[in-house]
């Protein structure tokens, strides 16, 4: 992304930050979850850091707080809605408000000023996890943050979709600690169905992290499609045991990922997630169900199977 | 009388349960303390109180034996050899526990479990398997040996340590506790960053998400206190009692600052009037209490001149010192902020209450370490600050400094907040936090949370699971199953369960908030 600047320091569009948290890496990690994202999965549970603000201003008035005017300015990069820390109360009523699916609360900070707030929670923190959105997004912005936290003692993971070839991004693969990748989906045709996108780089990431080492975690969303995906919405039974229904190869996407895993010699843990409907966009978790804990175990051998170093199933 | 009987017809209560309370009812025929008027209005107010000690002193509270020295020489009086082997020095111990005075019949300490046993593994070449673990024979004698420590002694303050150092035996314990789902013996390991290797204190978190021990003591911080204080060694007995190995503690008395901001409620406007006045005045009082309790058990008790604990060198008067707990800052700082329900104020949130809160803290601290007992040898007469963790029938009283359940802040800063205020209590202080189940896929979380708490000056570090059946209430655990059959009117063996049951209702330990 651009690499408009303040005071020398790249400015990064930020969604929010989480001080503290137990499942985005090893140990304890503070959470910066960057805005704006390349791919639309139906699944995602983060909607409003995906959707660009378009600047409608509908939420403005929306907040019952007034925590939130028109522009935002800083050097010469705009925000269309400011939004005031101080004065907002975290009711989600500017998010709900918005046509868009965005959320006006994203703001434009310096790297500095993102670690800053996170100085209170540094004693408790074996390192940073950079989110999104998607962070590759905004390298520049990325890079800086990984680096001061270095400086900190705070070595930084990326979270990534693996959306952008990684091998054409040198200074990020210096400065990032390792990668926590999401392979959605193995097929092609599936992938796109399920977030937009193309998996090729995804793959080609895959690989290569595996490769070099810098690989911490590998996560597969397990989820199953309803009848009517893509189509019409689905009746109303939730859960599955059967992996073909709906067309998601989900043993093949297991199966591939464990065997590129275990082709790179890497030590990455697999993660396999179990979909749950909770902060998903209602017309689309009605596409989708949840599986069974009879398949979860079934995926969870193949990737044991497949030679995954450690298989994780949460 | 009627007590009486009513104890002897009691079907709740076990055979041992019933002797306590018969031998308690026997002592409370005697009052021999000279108790200052003042002193027992506040004691009738409940802003003094003494946990339940009975009236007529005549065994410290807090017993902690030099178990090492009793495993080197044996026991002319038990007439016990010292020990050969690892089996051998089993049944010494388990023995010797029963000799052990307390106030509930229970001994409240049970040695360095790992550092006791590991030097009778190390000379055994039987003992160790590939790898530097136990051998099956001899981890089997682990787990019998904790199972018989459960058996005998079914009291949840009756506490072991472990570490700093990583041991076979040490690594044995947490896996057989992980799993082995006893309340007994409670457990702490000493956690010095310059000693315990990363995954043994990974190993005892996960231990603590699923059996909610052990807990983690700050073992640099508690060494160097009491190496200044020349009472080193020290051990973590009870719930988190900081105290000096080869002695203890003759008392434990408390000061109820949310009873003493009731009584007190009218000079609450002018914090510094309410210092220098009430407040120091319940000091006073405390402090007066406590010196007549140590003085009767020193004076006239004879306890230390017919022990055979202190005849064989196991306990020595001079080891001895007294605990003044408080009880309650959290209630009485958002009295003096005045700080309501929901507001910014209130205690654990950074505002006003907190500031009163340490100023109070402070206080107490200043009073507390000037003064001296006239009986006690141990740091001078000084007595220990002790965060108490409170009794089942108190009703909107916080343990020690802590939060009140409900109103916990975000981990980070609740840990960031409590940690200097837990510095001054010498004796222990604690905090519990329930995480979320999902941590055992992340041991090190907890890890990272603990190590940043006592880098900040904390001293005491609790968890559990939140779906584990074993919950540590305030400092001892009980079992949520249990519980329930007391609930359904069933005789259980573990004593605690009464209090965990009170604590449940009273102050809603199950609504604790869950951290991820
Ligand atoms: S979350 Fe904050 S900014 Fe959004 S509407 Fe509520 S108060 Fe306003
Ligand atoms: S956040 Fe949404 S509602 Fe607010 S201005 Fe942007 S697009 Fe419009």
């Amino acid at each position: 992304m651009s690499g408009l600047k303040e005071h020398g320091e790249a400015l990064g569009l930020l969604a929010r930050i989480l001080p503290f948290s137990a499942v985005d890496g090893p140990g304890n990690r503070a959470v910066f979850f960057l805005q704006g994202c390349n791919f639309d999965c139906a699944y995602c549970h983060n909607p409003e850091t995906r959707a660009a603000c378009t600047g409608c201003g509908a939420c403005i008035p929306a907040c019952p707080a007034g925590a939130l005017s028109p522009m935002e300015r800083r050097g010469a990069r705009t925000i269309p809605v400011q939004w005031d820390r101080a004065r907002c109360r975290d009711c989600g009523a500017c998010a709900a408000s918005c046509p868009s699916g965005s959320s006006p609360r994203a703001r434009l900070v310096t790297p500095t000023e993102a670690l800053d707030e996170i100085a209170s929670a540094r004693p408790f923190l074996r390192g940073i996890t950079v989110s999104g959105g998607e962070c590759t997004l905004q390298s520049d912005f990325l890079v800086a943050l990984l680096k001061g936290a270095r400086n900190l003692g705070l070595p930084g993971l990326v979270d990534t979709n693996g959306g952008r070839p990684l091998a054409a991004e040198p200074r990020l693969l210096e400065a990032a600690e390792g990668f926590m990748l999401d392979v959605k989906a193995w097929n092609e045709d599936e992938h796109r169905r399920l977030t937009g996108a193309d998996n090729g780089p995804v793959r080609d990431n895959l690989a290569f992290l595996a490769a070099r080492g810098a690989l911490y975690e590998v996560r597969t969303v397990i989820t199953l499609r309803a009848p009517g995906f893509n189509a019409k919405p689905a009746e109303s039974d939730t859960t599955s045991d059967d992996p073909q229904e709906g067309a998601f190869d989900l043993e093949e996407t297991v199966r591939e990922t464990a065997l590129t895993l275990a082709r790179a010699g890497s030590r990455a843990r697999y993660r396999l997630i179990r979909y749950r409907p909770y902060g998903v966009r209602h017309e689309r978790a009605a596409l989708l169900r949840e599986p069974g804990s009879a398949l979860m175990a079934r995926l969870t051998e193949l990737a044991r199977r497949g030679g995954a170093a450690e298989v994780i199933v949460s | 009388m009627n007590q009486t009987l009513d104890t002897i017809r009691n079907t709740t209560l076990t055979y041992r349960q019933k002797v306590l309370a018969l031998a308690r009812a026997g002592e409370e025929r005697t009052q021999p303390l000279a108790i200052a008027p003042e002193v027992q209005a506040l004691r009738d107010a409940g802003v003094v109180c003494d946990l339940n000690e009975g009236p007529a002193p005549y065994r410290p509270r807090y017993v902690l034996p030099d178990y090492a020295r009793f495993l080197d020489q044996g026991s002319a009086f038990l007439r016990q050899e010292p020990p050969r082997d690892l089996l051998g020095a089993v049944f010494a111990l388990l023995g010797l526990y029963r000799h052990i005075p307390s106030i509930t019949g229970y001994p409240v300490w049970v040695g360095d479990l790992d550092a006791l046993l590991e030097p009778f593994v190390q000379r055994d070449p039987a003992a160790l398997g590939p790898g530097g673990e136990l051998s099956p024979a001899a981890e089997r004698l682990v787990s019998l040996f904790l199972e018989g420590i459960d058996r005998d002694n079914p009291d949840s303050f009756c506490h072991g340590d472990l570490g700093p150092d990583t041991t076979a035996v040490g690594r044995a314990i947490l896996r057989h506790q992980r799993s082995a789902g006893r309340a007994v013996p409670n457990l702490t390991l000493r956690y010095d960053p310059a000693r315990t290797p990363e995954d043994f204190a990974e190993a005892a978190a996960l231990c603590a998400l699923d059996a909610a021990k052990p807990s983690f003591a700050n073992d640099p911080l508690f060494r160097a206190e009491f190496e200044s204080l020349g009472l080193a060694p020290y051990a973590i007995a009870s719930c988190y009692n900081g105290l000096p190995v080869g002695g203890g503690s003759c008392t434990l008395v408390r000061l109820n600052l949310a009873r003493l901001a009731c009584t007190a409620a009218h000079t609450l406007g002018d914090p510094e009037a309410f210092i220098n006045g009430p407040l120091a005045e319940a000091v006073a009082a405390t402090l007066a209490y406590i010196d007549e309790r140590v003085r009767f058990l020193v004076e006239e008790s004879g306890f230390f001149e017919s022990s055979f604990l202190v005849r064989e060198g196991l306990i020595a008067k001079e080891r001895f010192t007294a605990m003044f707990g408080i009880v309650g800052l959290a209630e009485l700082a958002n009295a003096l902020a005045n700080a309501e329900p929901g507001s910014r104020e209130r205690f654990g949130r950074g505002g006003a209450a907190d500031t009163l809160g340490a100023r109070v803290l402070a206080a107490i601290d200043r009073l507390v370490t000037a003064h001296r007992s006239p009986y006690l040898e141990a740091a001078g007469g000084r007595y220990l600050l002790h965060a108490q963790v409170g009794i089942d029938s108190d009703r909107g009283v916080s343990p020690g400094c802590r939060v009140p359940i409900g109103e916990e802040p975000p981990l980070h800063e609740h840990l960031a907040r409590q940690a200097p205020l837990q510095t001054p209590f010498i004796a222990g202080s604690g905090d519990v936090f329930a995480f979320e189940p999902t941590a055992r896929a992340n041991p090190g979380h907890i890890v990272d949370a603990m190590k940043g708490f006592f880098a900040s000056g904390g001293r005491y570090f609790s968890c559990y699971a939140a779906d584990s059946d074993l919950v540590r209430v305030t400092g001892y655990l009980v079992k949520r199953s249990e519980v329930e059959r007391l609930r359904r009117g069933e005789a259980v063996n573990n004593g605690a369960t009464v209090l965990g049951m009170g604590a449940f209702d009273n102050l809603g330990v199950l609504d604790r908030a869950v951290r991820r």
